[in-house]
Formats: C-alpha cells, structure tokens, sequence
C-alpha cells in the first residue's frame, strides 16, 4: 500500500512516497538524501515518539517536575503512557534522570525527570 | 549603591552563558539578576525535547538544557540574585532592581549584558474583533500554566498561529485531554518546523488552516463560546463569506515573539526597527558604551544553542571591555541585501584583533538551492550553497579573521542571497 510522509529532518520536509507492500523490498521515493528513505521505512514499520509531561512533586521547592520517556516509545502507545504518567507522584528531592516509574506500558522504557526539585 | 563590573540582567539561557564565559575569561565580580524564583527562563516551561543538539550532540527537553548551564554558573560560584526585577537602566550604567529580599536596590555596573528575552505578542497587537471574555491566552502562558502550574487552560482549543509555541502547546493540550479543534494559520505556510507540524499535529489528526484568521471572538457569561474563522485573500484580508464558527471554550494565540527592550530604550539603547534589539557591533555592544545584549532580547533565535553561542560571545568581550575599556575606533556596517532581511551584528569593528565574526541573519521568504553569500565591496569572499532557506530558520556565516583583516575603511559588507528559486 502507498503511504505520504512529510520528511521531518530539515526544512526541506520532502513529501516522501512509501510503498510497503512488501515489507522485505520498502520502496521509498519523495526524498532528496538518504535520511528521508531511514524515517519513511521506520515510520511505516516501527514508528517511535519521545513523550514528555510533568507530574507534581511532594515537599520541593517547585510544584511539578517535568519527566520524559527516556527514550523513544511506540507510537501507538504515546496515550497508555500519559495515563501512566498521570499516575506519578514525585517526592523532593528529585533529580535529573530520577526514574519515576519503571517499563512504561511494557516498552522496557523508564520515564525519567528532567527537572530537579529541592527539598524544602 | 554598590558597584560591580558586570551585571547581567536575566538569568534565562543567554544570561547564563555570559556569565559563564566572562568567568571563564577572567571577571570575577559578576552578578546575574533574575526576577523569576528559579534560574532557566523559558527552558523551565519548554519540556518537550529537541533541545542542545548543535551544544551537547544529544537532544535534551528545555530544563535539562538550562540544569546544564545553570551547574556551570553554581560551579564558579556567580552569585546570582532571584526574585529581582530590574526596573531601569541608565546610560551611565545603573541598574535599578527591586525584590522582596533587598528593596530597591540600585548598582553601578562597569559593564551591563542585558538578557531579558522576549515576550509573546498579545491580542491587543494584531487586533482580533470579537468579545473580551476569559479564555484567551497566549501559547508560553498555557505552556505554563499547564508544565509549571499543572493547570488545564481550557477543554476545547482554537490555536491561532503556527509557530513553533502554537504547534507544541496543541499536542500538549491533546496529552492534557483537550480538543484541539484546529491550528489557524494566516500565512500560506508555517513558520514552525516541520518535524512539529508532523509530530504535533498530523500524529494526532489536528487540522492546520493555511490562509485563514480568526474575525469574531463570542463569549457566553464572560467565557470564550466560539471563535468565527475566515479564509483570507492574497493582500490577508479576510473573504467574509467563507465565515464558520467554530465552538470552542479557549483560544491561544502563537502570533510572534517581540525582544523586550524597554530596559534598553530607558539607557538610550538605539534600537533595529526590523529586529526590535538593539543594534550592536561584533562584541555585542550597544550604541551605549559597556552595554550589551544577547540572545532573543537582540533578535529571536529558533535554537537555544545559537543563544548560547551569541551569548557566550557577548560575556566575553563584557569582561574584555572592563578591562581593556573601549578599543574600537572605527566600524564598518553590515547589510542584508536580496531577501536578507536582516545581519546581526549591524556593524562591525575596525583596527581590533579578532578570531572571527559570526553573522546572524533571517531571509525574508523561503528559497531552495540558493547561494548564501557575503561580499566585500562587491567581491565575494564566502559562499554557502543551501538547499533551502526559510524565514523560520536562522542562518549563520563565519567570517574567519584572515577574511575580517581585509574589511578596510569606508568598506562595504553585504550578506545576499545568489539565484535560487521561490
């Protein structure tokens, strides 16, 4: 089947054209440099996000921390997660890389903070 | 009244990379004067990630950014002032703060790096008819009311604008629980980046309208009810007929960021009518002596790591001219000619000794395969070949200093761009 991808690693953003009708042989046309053929193969097979938020924390110096997955996690999956976010609670003090809850929606990717927080 | 060498004023990104490299040069009596109760600025609120590629090589969300800067700060022991507000720069170089902890306090600085940053532009600047009701916000005071505060704005958005703020606060919104019903953009293109129109946007089925603009604003009971949005015609005035309203409880604006200048304006700062920052020589130096001004307060940047740079430059030479005074005697302008719509810095300096000058520069509207190139009295001495260039996305020339050295008196320094097509 044929599928449209804006490319999005410069300002260029090609209009990519993606045949995967056969999963084995992905045919990529649209693109100006190779980069653009790597990002329509894995946004037709494996498509990740990073995805960040922010949850409260107990006794800091700031009322939230923000937090990241700390790496890219299945697309499909970006909704799962932010619920699971929902759910944390941070208590201070926090720092940069604490992780705040283990394997995000079974993607064996931990969300992690990006802020630091004093206690108070 | 104390006195001090260097005062910077505005402890976000560019404030802290000035600091830094005045240190790092050899200042020791510097203060950084922040009215927020953290260090950071805008990073704090911006958590998406993207941040520090061209910097660190990694990308990193906006707090990791501004953690990494703020530790070089704490490392050297700058002192640094939070909660302080500086309420007026003179000519002579005294800053006026007030704070909870220290009053009104006044300093004699030898050198002042002013690093306010910008603000959003509000409603009241692009005139948008329609009721005066709540639930109208700009982009950054969503983001923070939603990143910092942990409040929802609203459940059902309208954002009017698509750069970069826009964009990201409708996913943002989105992960919040909120409609975003569209993205409304009056120019034929966004000017924010692509991999935010896709990952913001199109992964999560929000409409952008191109060539449209919000004419009506209607309110039940004080609150945004709906917003009327009409297509535009070439010259942007709104086809009435092509009307709809679009039920909605919130409308963010994402409509332009302006550098905030009237710090500068009160010390006499002369100000750039196309960038609204000051109009500064290679050292970042305004037309006041010993003052300068880096990052979005000078012209708003797309990435925080040319801030950084720009802003480690300034601190810099800061530190230079408190202890070499002033050594310039001559300058030479600079100018952005055939769609460049404008160099930063305006004018460099003669007779001084550097390493080399980066130009910082926007052109006015987007061309592929185009020459980026500079000329000295009509001779071309550097080239750049892009495939594109765009409004949205700053441009950087470095001029090394074997090519500075041949910029004489009465010369002229031209940055242009060469074929290419729209």
């Amino acid at each position: 089947m044929s599928k449209q991808f804006i490319c999005i690693n410069c300002p260029l953003g090609c209009h990519l054209e993606v045949d995967d009708s056969d999963l084995n042989d992905i045919k990529v046309s649209g693109n100006t440099c190779p980069r653009g053929k790597i990002y329509a193969i894995s946004e037709v097979t494996a498509p990740k996000r990073m995805v960040t938020d922010s949850v409260p924390v107990d006794g800091g110096d700031v009322l939230r921390v923000s937090v990241k997955t700390a790496a890219p996690i299945p697309k499909e999956k970006i909704f799962d997660c932010i619920a699971v976010i929902r759910t944390v609670r941070a208590k201070a003090p926090v720092h940069i890389g604490d992780v705040l809850y283990t394997d995000v929606c079974g993607t064996g990717v931990d969300i992690v903070a990006t802020r630091n927080a004093k206690a108070i | 009244m104390t006195n001090r060498d260097i005062v910077i004023v505005g402890g976000g990104p560019a404030g802290l990379a000035a600091a830094t490299a005045a240190y790092d040069v050899g200042a020791r009596d510097i203060v950084i004067l922040e009215r927020e109760e953290n260090l950071g600025g805008i990073l704090n609120q911006c958590i998406h990630n993207g941040f520090g590629l061209h910097t660190f090589k990694e990308e990193l969300t906006g707090p990791e950014y501004a953690a990494r800067f703020e530790q070089l700060v704490y490392d050297r022991g700058i002192e640094y002032r939070l909660g302080s507000t500086v309420i007026n720069v003179s000519a002579d170089k005294v800053v006026t703060y007030v704070s909870e902890k220290d009053g009104l306090q006044k300093i004699k600085a030898k050198a002042i790096v002013l690093t306010c940053g910008c603000r959003e532009r509000p409603r009241g600047g692009i005139n948008i008819a329609g009721a005066r009701a709540a639930g109208i916000f700009s982009a950054g005071t969503a983001q923070k009311l939603v990143n910092i505060d942990g409040l929802m704005p609203g459940r059902e958005v309208v954002i009017l604008g698509s750069g970069d703020i826009g964009l990201i606060m409708a996913r943002r919104m989105t992960f919040e629980g909120a409609k975003v019903k569209a993205v409304v953009e009056l120019m034929p293109y966004s000017s924010g980046l692509n991999r935010n129109i896709v990952q913001c946007l199109n992964d999560f089925g929000i409409p952008l309208m191109f060539s449209h603009t919000v004419v009506d604003i209607k309110a039940t009971n004080g609150r945004v009810s709906s917003v009327v949005i009409a297509q535009v015609d070439e010259k942007l005035q709104p086809i009435m007929s092509t009307a709809q309203e679009i039920a909605c409880d919130t409308l963010l604006l994402s409509v332009g960021l302006l550098p905030e200048n009237e710090l500068a304006g009160y010390a006499g700062v002369q100000l750039s009518p196309v960038t609204n920052g000051a109009i500064v020589d290679d050292q970042m130096m305004t037309s006041v002596e010993g003052i300068f001004e880096c990052g979005n307060v000078l012209h708003v940047h797309d990435l925080v790591d040319y801030v950084s740079e720009e802003s480690t430059h300034a601190g810099k030479c800061a530190a230079a001219y408190v202890q070499n005074g002033m050594t310039a005697t001559e300058y030479v302008p600079t100018c952005g000619t055939n769609g460049v719509r404008y160099v930063v810095p305006q004018k460099i300096r003669k007779d001084t000794n550097y390493e080399q000058i980066s130009l910082r520069m926007r052109v006015a509207n987007a061309f592929r395969n185009v020459e980026l190139a500079v000329l000295l009295d009509g001779e071309k001495i550097v080239s750049r070949r892009r495939p594109i260039v765009t409004p949205g996305e700053m441009e950087t020339v470095v001029l090394n200093s074997e090519l500075v050295e041949r910029v004489k008196h009465g010369s002229k320094l031209e940055v242009t761009l060469l074929g290419g097509t729209k």
